[in-house]
Parts: C-alpha cells; sequence; structure tokens
C-alpha cells in the first residue's frame, strides 16, 4: 500500500463523519418509537384513545347531532375470558355523557389477568372520543369463573368532524402473563 | 563457548525475524499460505473473489429451497413436505437471497472493481475489509443452522411481521436475530470503507462527475445502507427485547403496536430494494456503451436520476402497507410519491436505449445479460407502478402478483446485472474470456427459465392465488405446473455459469489488458489478469480524454 498521507488523512475524516451519520440514524431509529405515538395520538391514527380517565368536556350538548355509538368485544388468542358488550349500540348526542356496560367472564379454570386494548374507527373520530371512567386503564384478574360487568362513561366531543355518523369502539381482550404485564411500560 | 554459540544463533534468528518482517511490509505475496492466506488477507482482490464465491454458494442454497417451494407447488395438494417446513423455506429463501446472495455479490463486485476504476492500490480501510467479508459466513452459518434446531428456522416470512415473528415465532428466533445484525455490520463496515475509498483514493485529477457509473452507484448505494441498517438493527433488536426481556414494542396487550413494526421495517425495507439494484444500474451503465461503441448518454442525467431514486426511496415505505387501515391522505401520498420514482427509474432506460441507438452494436454474452436485463427490469418495473395503484394493490395484495413483481426486478434484474459483470470482468479476474458457446446457453436458458417461471405468477397472482401458502385451488394448477418446471430450468441452468467459471479459470482464450474493443475506464489499462497489486503509483488521468463524461 503506497496511499499517500494526505488521503490517509482523507479516509480518516470521511470514516468520523460516516460513523456520525450511522450514529445519527441509531437515534432516529430509538426516537422514532415515541415519535410515532405521539404522532398517532395527535392525530388520532391507528384509532388510538387516551389512556387515562379525561375530564368532562364543557361545550354543551349539540342536540342537532346524533351519533351512533357500535360496540364491539373480542377475546385475543390464548385467553380463556369471555368479552360481550351488554349494549351493543348507544346512540348519543355530541357533548351528552353516557354509559355502557361490558361484562367479562373468566370461563377458565385458574386466576388469570388481561387487558382491553381500544381501537375507533374510522380513526379521525378517535381523538374526539372521551372517557371519563373506563375498565381499559387497568388490567384486570379474574377467578375461575368469576364474572365482573364494567362500565365505560364516555362522552363525544361536540368538535367531532360532521361527517362521521357512526363511531364503531372495538376492544380487543388480551392476555396479560407476567412477562408482559412486567413490560407493560404504559401502566 | 556453548553460550557464545547459542548467543549467535539467537542474534541470527532475530535478524531473520527482521528480515521477514521486510519482506511482509513490502509484498504480501510472502504471507500465510493455505486457509490462513484466505482468513487473514487483506487484499482487496482476494476478498472481492471470496465474496462473490461465497454468494455464489448462497445463491445455490437459496436455490435448492425455492426449488423445494417449486416441488411442492407442482401439483395441487400436499406432496412431498408440511405447510410448516414450506413456511420455513419461503423465509430462508428470501433472507439468503437478499442478505446473502445479492447483496454480498455486489459488495464483492465493489471489492474488485471500484480500486480498479479509480485508481487506487486497495481499499481504505483493507483490514475492516476482511472482517466485512468473514462475518457474513458466520452469520449464515447461524442462520441455516436454525433449520435444524428444535422447532425449526424462521418461518414467518422474510419480512418478519410481528407478532407473528415474536409472540408465535419459533425457539430459534433470536438466533435468526444474531444472524440479521451479524449480516446488518458487515453491510455497514463494507459501505463506510466503499465510501472512504471513492471519496479519498481517487487517482490525482478524477473529480466526482469522471467516476464511471458503476462507481457512481455504489457511493451511493453505500449512503442508502448507512442510513437504513442501523433501522434494521433498531427492529430486530426490539424484537429480541420483546420476546426475551418482556418489552412490549410490537404487543398491543402491553400498550405497543403491530403496525409500528411494519413501518420500521418497511423504512428500512424499501431504501434495501434499491440497495439491490442500484449497483445493478451501474453495471448495466458500463456494458451497453462497451458493445454498443458509443459513449454512455446522458452521463449526468444517470447520476441525477440514481440520486433522486435514493432519495425518493426513503418516501414510500408504506406502498407495502396499503391494506393496514392507512388514512386516506397517507395512501394518496404514497401512492403518488412511488409513481414518482418511475420518473427517474424512466430516465435511465431512455438513457440506455438512447445509447443503443445507431450503435455498432456485438452481442457478446454480457450485453446478452444486460440487454436482458433493460427488458426484464422494466417488466418489472411497470407491474411495481400497477402496484402503487391503491385501489388496485388492494386486489393484488399478497398474491401471486407481487410475487412475480419482486421476482422480475431481483432475478432478471440484479441477477442478471451480476451475470453480466460477471462475464464481463471475468478476462480481468482470470486472464480468460468466458466461454462464448456455453455463456450463450447460459443465458438463453435462465431467459426461457425465468420467463417461464415468473410470468404466468402474474396470472395466477390477478385471478387471486395467495402467496406463502403450499396448497393451492385447482384453477391455479396448470399456471403453477409451468412455473413450477420453469423455476427447475432456471435452476439448473445456473450450473453452466460454474461450468463457464472453472473453465475460464482453468484457461481458455487469453485475454489482452484491455478485453473488449469498445470498453473504458482505468480497469482496462492493468494487465489480464490483473496481478495481485495494481495501481501502487497512482495512474495518470486526464478527464479531457479518460472521462465518461467528457464532451
Amino acid at each position: 500500500m503506497s496511499v499517500s498521507q494526505t488521503a490517509q488523512a482523507g479516509v480518516q475524516r470521511t470514516v468520523k463523519k460516516t460513523l456520525w451519520v450511522l450514529l445519527g440514524m441509531v437515534g432516529f431509529t430509538l426516537a422514532l418509537i415515541p415519535l410515532y405515538d405521539v404522532f398517532c395520538e395527535v392525530t388520532g391514527l391507528n384509532g388510538k384513545t387516551a389512556e387515562s380517565a379525561q375530564i368532562i368536556s364543557a361545550k354543551g350538548v349539540d342536540e342537532s347531532r346524533q351519533i351512533r355509538v357500535q360496540l364491539v368485544a373480542r377475546s385475543g388468542s390464548g385467553l380463556t375470558w369471555r368479552l360481550e358488550a351488554l349494549d351493543s349500540v348507544v346512540t348519543v348526542h355530541p357533548g351528552q355523557i353516557s354509559q355502557a356496560r361490558f361484562q367479562f367472564t373468566n370461563v377458565g379454570d385458574t386466576r388469570s389477568s388481561s387487558r382491553a386494548v381500544p381501537s375507533i374507527t374510522p380513526s379521525a373520530g378517535a381523538r374526539h372520543f372521551r372517557k371519563m371512567e373506563c375498565f381499559c386503564f387497568e388490567q384486570q384478574w379474574l377467578k375461575a369463573g368469576e364474572t365482573v360487568q364494567l362500565p365505560l362513561v364516555f362522552q363525544i366531543d361536540p368538535d367531532l368532524p360532521d361527517d362521521i355518523k357512526t363511531l364503531t369502539l372495538a376492544y380487543t381482550l388480551y392476555p396479560m402473563d407476567e412477562v408482559v404485564a412486567l413490560g407493560g411500560f404504559r401502566d | 563457548m556453548a553460550s557464545d554459540t547459542s548467543q549467535a544463533t539467537v542474534q541470527q534468528s532475530v535478524s531473520d525475524v527482521a528480515q521477514d518482517e521486510a519482506a511482509h511490509t513490502s509484498h504480501a505475496s510472502h504471507g500465510p499460505t493455505g486457509i490462513m492466506r484466505w482468513l487473514l488477507t487483506t487484499n482487496h482482490k482476494e476478498i472481492g473473489s471470496l465474496y462473490l464465491l461465497f454468494s455464489l454458494l448462497m445463491l445455490f442454497i437459496g436455490g435448492t429451497l425455492a426449488l423445494v417451494i417449486r416441488a411442492e407447488l407442482f401439483q395441487p395438494g400436499m406432496q412431498y413436505i408440511q405447510p410448516e417446513f414450506f413456511n420455513q423455506m419461503t423465509t430462508m429463501h428470501g433472507l439468503i437471497m437478499v442478505f446473502g446472495a445479492i447483496m454480498p455479490a455486489f459488495v464483492g463486485l465493489a471489492n474488485w472493481m471500484i480500486p480498479l476504476q479509480v485508481g487506487a492500490p486497495d481499499m481504505a480501510l483493507p483490514r475492516l475489509n476482511n472482517f466485512s467479508f468473514w462475518l457474513l459466513p458466520v452469520a449464515f452459518g447461524i442462520l441455516l443452522s436454525t433449520l435444524f434446531m428444535e422447532g425449526g428456522g424462521p418461518n414467518f416470512g422474510w419480512t418478519f411481521y410481528a407478532p407473528l415473528s415474536t409472540t408465535f415465532a419459533p425457539p430459534s428466533t433470536s438466533f435468526f436475530i444474531i444472524s440479521i445484525h451479524l449480516a446488518g455490520i458487515s453491510s455497514i463496515l463494507g459501505a463506510i470503507n466503499i465510501i472512504a475509498t471513492i471519496l479519498n483514493l481517487r487517482t490525482p485529477g478524477m473529480r466526482l462527475m469522471d467516476m464511471s457509473l458503476f462507481v457512481w452507484t455504489w457511493l451511493i448505494t453505500a449512503f442508502l445502507l448507512i442510513a437504513v441498517m442501523p433501522v434494521l438493527a433498531g427492529v430486530v433488536t426490539m424484537m429480541l427485547m420483546d420476546i426475551n426481556f418482556g418489552t412490549s414494542f410490537f404487543n398491543a396487550a402491553g400498550g405497543g403496536d403491530p403496525v409500528l413494526f411494519q413501518h420500521l421495517f418497511w423504512f428500512f425495507g424499501h431504501p434495501e430494494v434499491y440497495i439491490m439494484i442500484l449497483p445493478a444500474f451501474g453495471i448495466v451503465s458500463l456494458i451497453v456503451p462497451t458493445f454498443a461503441r458509443k459513449r454512455l448518454f446522458g452521463y449526468a442525467s444517470m447520476v441525477y436520476a440514481t440520486a433522486s431514486i435514493a432519495i425518493l426511496s426513503f418516501l414510500v415505505w408504506a406502498h407495502h402497507m396499503f391494506a393496514v387501515g392507512l388514512p386516506l391522505t397517507a395512501e394518496l401520498f404514497f401512492m403518488y410519491s412511488t409513481m414518482l420514482i418511475a420518473v427517474p427509474t424512466g430516465v435511465k432506460v431512455f438513457n440506455w436505449i438512447a445509447t443503443l441507438f445507431r450503435g455498432s452494436i456485438t452481442f457478446d454474452v454480457p450485453m446478452l445479460f444486460a440487454l436482458g436485463f433493460i427488458v426484464m427490469f422494466t417488466i418489472g418495473g411497470l407491474s411495481g407502478v400497477m402496484l402503487a395503484i391503491v385501489p388496485a394493490d388492494f386486489q393484488y395484495h399478497d398474491t401471486y402478483f407481487v410475487v412475480a413483481h419482486f421476482h422480475y426486478v431481483l432475478v432478471p434484474g440484479a441477477l442478471f446485472a451480476i451475470m453480466a459483470a460477471a462475464y464481463y470482468w471475468m478476462p480481468k479476474w482470470t486472464g480468460h474470456y468466458a466461454n462464448e458457446t456455453l455463456g450463450k446457453w447460459h443465458f438463453w436458458m435462465s431467459v426461457i427459465g425465468v420467463n417461464l417461471t415468473f410470468f404466468p405468477m402474474h396470472f395466477s397472482g390477478l385471478a387471486g392465488m395467495p402467496r406463502r401458502i403450499p396448497d393451492y385451488a385447482l384453477q391455479f394448477a396448470d399456471f403453477n405446473m409451468i412455473s413450477s418446471i420453469g423455476g427447475f430450468m432456471f435452476g439448473f441452468s445456473q450450473l453452466i455459469f460454474v461450468w463457464v467459471l472453472v473453465k475460464a479459470i482453468r484457461g481458455g482464450e487469453k485475454a489482452p489488458a484491455k478485453a473488449w474493443e469498445g470498453a473504458e475506464g482505468l480497469e482496462w489499462t492493468v494487465p489480464s489478469p490483473a496481478p495481485l497489486h495494481t495501481f501502487d503509483t497512482p495512474p495518470a488521468y486526464d478527464p479531457a480524454t479518460d472521462s465518461p463524461s467528457r464532451h
């Protein structure tokens, strides 16, 4: 090898610069995780809703509009629970505070835990769906054969876009084994 | 007296060592022999050969897996293998071909040809170069070993979508993750080396716009690698944490999101597909002018088109995810940005055809492969534009139409360009021309085989045959039988290439330094075969007569 001194110095500079770019991309990748959550929360993409209780919005009730809220519930795989929406459709005015009941049954033969994860369709409505009380804010434990009824108290913000007439709220029940419970970073 | 003698012996051996060291530094040809020569080599030509031979081996391993798939799909119903094993075959075929065959082949070509084309004595970081290569056999040794583990190898598709690859994955998945990490580190180090070589070791007088198109496309590819390989490393690390350490990056139950996986994967994955095609553009841009005996039409526009494709590749990732439920605005954005890529790609195809126009064309084997590339890559590009149309994509999504599309851009695209490069530079590597008759057999068998395999997949896909499933409805039987026959034909015809290569290494028609009449570039100024050490002093270079962009 007979590469000149200046070329060698240039190689060192280039390597340093590319390593900085590399480091920048590693940082960018790590930043994408919180950014994605923030992005989804701000825009309501993916039908994500708030993860803790929200206060009642005092913008008044808009009685000129009626919104059909469809409630859907399903169990994720590997879980011996049944989740039923006792009120499958609730019709509300924007701004009005309403309640829907859900029934959780552990049909298995051991005590176990699960958590319901909500999703709203169309996703443009997700930001305007406010929950005052929801079982989805925490995980549930049920003994074998136990049944409980838990309420969802919600309000639809009067700012909901005019073209949305129906909102579908789907709960998926996921098993919360110990490993997941440990790592559930939103608890 | 006795002690005096031993003293003298010690001194004698010390001076021997000193002489040996002097010999080592002045000439590496006195280095270790046998296997250690290859394990310890820092010579760009030897490492380039290692990369190329490794990728050829991987091509045959990945190809064998593909033939297992095609044998199973020859007829409807289950014939030879279990569905679980079929899933491992599709996954491993994709992983091995992408990370083990196509990418290392391009890195091997870069190692061999970039120092020769820019007039450098070696790569900028020769020891790092050795390390980058030897990571690969380790990575793929680990990856292939998963096939023999309890629960089998990866079975979730080469795109390894979570939670299929986390919650529902076989226990061997952690080994798969390690092997991807190693291959990724190898690519990153290789890319740093290539950038450092191109930017610093060009012979005096060679400006950036005097570089060969192969060097240009590799420079841009190397930047793509540096930008997206960390994203891949990040995504597999998150999988590893989800599987083993109880995090929930991609697990909805713990507050994560499986769709996030797809966004991250394709943010890596789309630039990755250009990593696999840009160097191919560079190769074709050298071969077409050589055998048309004209200078490349639109050199500058080729460079800018390559850069545009690279930049656009970061803005189109969600076109792989039209069916996950994106908002309408996002679908429109990604549809239009994807279609926009057809513009710089069209510029390239136009330039190649304009180069051919009124040229004195001869149809030597490298030219045949390059022309095959232009025609069949364009077929794959056009089906790509069809897939970009959101409403149409809902029909095509996850069908054999997608399989047909990406095989047309990767097999008669990337792989044909690699074959063209191998035939083009074989005289430089071995000192002998490749056997013309056998080369033509290889080309025509490959063309017929590849089209028999993948063209019917357009039809079975449009008719609704889903990918990655070992059985299918009866109406797809004829198309699948044709595909399987073509697949076996294509696979076995690659053995002709091995024959050609062995023959050229052993002997054949001797090649002069400038092996092709119309060839330009510094690599044709060194003897054929290229000696182990070239350009120890930088060659003279005058842009006015030597630059491919001269007027």
